[in-house]
């Protein structure tokens, strides 16, 4: 004992001072050894379990050979006749749940436990047996558990009743022969065997509805007197009336004389359970509420949080369905705001908000209003969504309640509660058209001074949609402009995107657009620039101002109509092959439900986004394509492929471009044609073309395509033989001409009979440019010394005015369509001369190399020193004829 | 077990009874429901609900809040936080009143000192209280002096309750008692 008090006195500063203080799981192993001891001490073995369980209680894990051995030696703790130590052995062994090898070595002890005198004994052996054992063993004790589910010993009782409610969920076909004795002890005047013999009855019968109904009536007469099991019969009572309401149309609710009589219980716990089961009722009347509503009121001015708690939750709950019959509750309701227990103020005032009428709007934003400064995020979050909801109940009152979203917004919160208000505003937006303006500014003062990156993104995307739609566009474009300045590079790719959209959108903004544009072109972000780039380019930044088309709309901005997921697993597996990636090939089938579901409605073809990718577009996949149509298969190797020129404007009903081939003696042009109108189908296609300003030119061969259903492009074909290894030049007109099938939309089939028709497509010119291969070359130095002087052709031009130099070293690379070397077709701004290096393979095979020296001749009149080499003489003259004709 | 915890017509069930120091460590924790699968789980559990109702008065009544569709009742004496679990469908006043039970019970067996200190001296009968209110979730007792006389009397008729004892017998189970935590 003195040692004891010493080392009190040692540690009485130590405010950490635990028994367990540097407890270690070795040690107590070692401890454990007394239990084999053959003299046992019950004191110090109680210790030592202690201490295991503090160990086990700590989270420390066991190994498999550990548990092993401390349970072989607990098990030679039954020795001792010490009530206490048996105690502690059983929760021992409940804790290391043994396996079923080792549970054989304690079921005997267990079981004579189990029929001992000691009520104390009976009780948990029942329960450390039951929870440790297996079936096999279950039918064994299967009798001594019937007797002790009747055993006058409440505690022994209760064992049996809640060991059998476990093992029913593994051995239900046992446990449901005890229904005779858990009958019988639901009639015990003990208040806990009541309780768990109405669980485990309810549990046996649970799927005999007839059963269960009869219980239900047998009890309700009144012989429940424990509160527990009054709670449970309560729950019992609600689900009868549930199951009977769909079979049964009558008004009455049958149990409901008994519901409303167990509100005047004396235990709180049940008269609670009551109230809210009546609220709880499907088709529940004012009249049958209003009791309910009473008891619940009562205790919403309780000193006790936990039931001010629980009848503000179903308050709130009653709100959503019944909030006519809640609004007496409004003044306690009211003073709950300043609950200390900030559960429950959100709660009062999320049921105020849903109670609320239009007239008290305003009273309650200012409420709440302080007592939002002082409630932590999730609460906040709460709370916005009810304001929510009550902006959309009453659209008139949006300006208070809009004031008050975009006054939290600038205060301080997380990423949670800052989205929860962006939510909101954006929702209120959409339903409410005069909150629309406003409630964009607001956000875009947000995105200002906003730290989450998704949060702008999502902000600029969405100003992107309503933005343009909004009396006064403009204002919207400093705001989203900034970020391209002030932000990250995701930002400032999402503010690009944004801007685009403006431009897209709205026309007359179009030229600013594209200044700010071209300004992030210089963005140090690939991402940044490459939207950008793509943006001027799609939308005509490239100075012609245009009406944008629905295509290039729909292209840019339009829905992705592939699942994602399925675009990446299609992008994943893609080889690259000569066979480029085709976006069509990617399923378009949702494989999870929910997304099937939102997709249904919204099921469109691709729209003009998908064909260019959709498309063979490299010279390989051309070449294959041409090569198998017979006609044309005799060609020979295709020379080169252009890019698409397109031949009809946007939006036009029918559109059309075209890619030119070149062959040695031959062109094929390629007309890809897109149907727009889904009431027609256009069959047997062709282009006619008149050559006449083609001289050189004669068609050999045509092949048409017999059938263009809409927006599924299709190819015809149109081939001219031209004097073997010239560099013919000419201008091509175009006419498509079909028969035009109506289609009815509803059903998508076509009428039979159509109509012939012919519509105007614009020229096409074949060009000195289109006999250029641009292939580069690494060294041009090397390769201009290599190829040597023999062939070298040198002249002067003057170009005339031009804008830039830029603009006229531009020109004159598109003229020759070569390929630019060593990043010499970038000008430096004010530079007055510029050497230009371009390298290109001409028809025929032949090497082409080309120095280009610009200079500014007086003003802005630009003169070029043209020097040629090449592999053959007349391809050098055909060069400088290019440039002399250009 | 699942199934258990999960039926909406079910018996109430309780999912942890948690007693933290005033650090929100451990003094006894036991779960009974698998939502906290690993250690690891359990601890970030007792840590976040530790920590968000630090700040509240929960020493002379109860307290309550919902933390991730449970309710936790809450209540402190001294350096120690008592915590109750349940799902959110639960009675809540029933809850209370097994956490009730709970303390109420420790108290009569730590005779009205109840610290961590104390706590863990006598962690054994802690251990035997939690074993004896809740059974693998379901409540197995809530009537304190029943519970105190379950985990303290050693070798006396179990069945009595404590408040049924003679004082001679309580002084006796004291005495012992004490001893038995000096000689320790």
């Amino acid at each position: 004992m003195a040692q004891t008090l010493v080392k009190k006195d040692d540690d009485i500063d130590d405010e950490d001072y635990s028994p367990f203080l540097g407890i270690e799981k070795g040690a107590v192993l070692q401890e454990a050894r007394v239990f084999n001891d053959p003299q046992l001490d019950p004191r110090r073995c109680s210790q030592v379990i202690t201490k295991l369980l503090y160990l086990l209680n700590q989270g420390e894990m066991f190994t498999k050979v550990e548990a092993t051995e401390v349970f072989f030696s607990v098990t030679k703790l039954f020795q001792s006749k010490d009530i206490g130590l048996r105690r502690m052995v059983y929760v021992m062994i409940k804790e290391l749940s043994p396996s079923a090898d080792e549970v054989i070595i304690v079921t005997s002890s267990l079981m004579k436990d189990m029929t001992s005198k000691t009520d104390m004994y009976r009780a948990n052996a029942i329960r450390v047996l039951c929870r440790i054992t297996d079936g096999t063993l279950l039918t064994q004790i299967e009798r001594y558990l019937k007797q002790a589910i009747v055993d006058k010993n409440p505690v022994v009782a209760s064992a049996a009743l809640v060991s059998g409610i476990h093992l029913l969920q593994t051995n239900p076909e046992i446990v449901k022969r005890w229904s005779n004795e858990v009958q019988e002890a639901v009639q015990s005047r003990a208040a806990l065997v009541q309780f768990h013999a109405l669980a485990l009855l309810h549990q046996i019968r649970q799927n005999d509805r007839l059963a269960v109904n009869k219980l239900v009536s047998s009890l309700t007469r009144g012989s429940v007197h424990s509160p527990l099991a009054q709670c449970l019969l309560i729950r019992y009572t609600s689900q009868v009336i549930r199951e009977s309401a769909n079979s049964t149309q009558t008004g009455d609710c049958p149990f409901y004389d008994f519901l409303e009589g167990c509100l005047r219980h004396k235990a709180e716990m049940v008269i609670f359970e009551t109230a809210r089961a009546i609220t709880e009722l499907s088709g529940v009347t004012t009249r049958e509420l209003t009791p309910a509503i009473t008891v619940l009121q009562l205790f919403l001015s309780s000193s006790k949080p936990v039931l001010r708690f629980a009848a503000v939750r179903t308050l709130n709950k009653v709100a959503m369905t019944h909030p006519m019959a809640v609004t007496n509750c409004n003044i306690d309701m009211e003073s709950l705001i300043s609950d200390q227990n900030r559960s429950i103020a959100t709660l009062a005032i999320t049921t105020l908000l849903k109670t609320g009428n239009e007239s008290s709007v305003d009273r309650l934003m200012k409420q709440i209003t302080n007592f939002m400064s002082d409630i932590a995020d999730e609460f906040k979050i709460v709370v916005v969504e009810a304001i929510r909801s009550l902006c959309l109940k009453f659209p008139l009152k949006h300006r208070s309640l809009m004031n008050f979203l975009s006054n939290i917004i600038r205060e301080e919160g997380g990423f949670e509660y800052k989205k929860a208000i962006v939510d909101s505003i954006v929702i209120l937006i959409r339903d409410i058209p005069e909150a629309k303006e406003s409630g964009l500014l607001h956000l875009c003062e947000f995105i200002e001074d906003c730290e989450f990156t998704y949060l702008s993104t999502q902000i600029l995307h969405f100003l992107g949609i309503e933005g343009p739609k909004t009396s006064d566009p403009s204002k919207y474009i400093r705001y989203i402009y900034n970020r391209v300045h002030l932000e990250n590079a995701t930002v400032r790719a999402g503010a690009v995107s944004t801007l685009a959209k403006f431009g897209a959108m709205v026309d007359t903004l179009k030229p600013r657009i594209f200044v700010l544009l071209r300004r992030c072109l210089f963005d140090n972000d690939d991402e940044v620039r490459d939207r950008a780039t793509l943006y001027l380019n799609t939308l005509g930044g490239d100075g012609a101002v245009f009406q944008t088309g629905e295509d290039v709309k729909e292209f840019l901005f339009g829905s992705l109509d592939i699942p994602l997921v399925n675009l990446e697993n299609s992008l994943k597996n893609y080889e690259p092959s000569k066979e480029s990636f085709n976006i069509n090939s990617v399923p378009k089938e949702v494989k999870t439900q929910p997304l099937a579901e939102k997709k249904a409605p919204g099921k469109k073809p691709i729209g003009l986004g998908a064909p260019f990718a959709g498309l063979p577009s490299s010279v390989d996949a051309y070449d294959k394509l041409l090569s198998s149509i017979p006609e044309f298969s005799n060609f020979g190797k295709l020379f080169k492929s252009s890019s698409p020129v397109e031949l009809t404007e946007a939006e036009t009903e029918y559109a059309v471009n075209v890619v030119k081939h070149i062959f040695d003696g031959h062109v094929v042009f390629q007309y890809n044609c897109t149907n727009t109108i889904p009431e027609q189908l256009l069959d047997n296609v062709t282009v006619i073309v008149d050559a006449s300003e083609a001289e050189e030119f004669a068609e050999v061969a045509s092949k048409p395509l017999r059938s263009l259903p809409y927006d599924s492009p299709g190819q015809t074909f149109v081939a001219f033989e031209k004097p073997e290894g010239v560099p013919a030049v000419g201008k091509f007109s175009n006419m498509l001409r079909f028969i035009v099938k109506e289609v009815d939309p509803s059903t998508g089939e076509a009428e039979d009979d159509g109509v012939e028709d012919e519509y105007q497509l614009e020229e096409l010119e074949v060009v000195a440019a289109d006999y250029m291969l641009r292939v580069g070359v690494s060294n041009f130095r090397n390769a201009w010394e290599s190829i040597g002087a023999d062939f070298e052709r040198v002249d002067e031009y003057g170009l005339g005015p031009r804008d830039s130099l830029a603009e006229a070293v531009n020109a004159v690379i598109n003229l020759l369509g070569m390929q630019p070397c060593e990043g010499t077709e970038v000008v430096p701004s004010n530079s007055r001369s510029h050497t230009c290096l371009l390298s290109g393979v001409y028809i025929g095979n032949v090497k082409v190399l080309v120095r280009l020296q610009f200079g500014i001749d007086g003003p802005k009149d630009v003169a070029m020193k043209l020097a040629v080499r090449s592999e053959d003489e007349a391809v050098s003259d055909a060069i400088h004829e290019t440039v002399a004709s250009g | 077990m699942a199934n258990f915890f999960s039926s909406r017509d079910s018996c109430p069930a309780v999912k942890n009874i948690l007693i933290l120091d005033s650090e929100g460590k451990r003094v006894a924790v036991k779960y009974y429901s698998d939502e906290w699968p690993t250690n690891a789980a359990k601890l970030a559990f007792e840590k976040s609900i530790f920590t968000k109702t630090l700040k509240s008065n929960a020493r002379t009544e109860a307290e309550i809040t919902m933390f991730d569709s449970n309710i936790v009742i809450y209540k402190f004496v001294q350096d120690l936080h008592f915590f109750i679990t349940g799902g959110d469908e639960e009675n809540e006043l029933l809850l209370a009143g097994v956490l009730q039970g709970l303390f109420d019970a420790i108290s009569l067996l730590l005779r009205n000192t109840i610290d961590k200190r104390e706590a863990l001296e006598n962690l054994d009968l802690i251990f035997l209280c939690i074993d004896e209110i809740v059974d693998q979730g379901m409540i197995l007792e809530t009537d304190s002096n029943v519970l105190a006389g379950k985990v303290a009397i050693q070798n006396m008729d179990v069945s009595a309750p404590l408040s049924e004892q003679t004082i001679s017998q309580a002084l006796a189970t004291a005495r012992e008692h004490l001893t038995r935590t000096l000689l320790k």
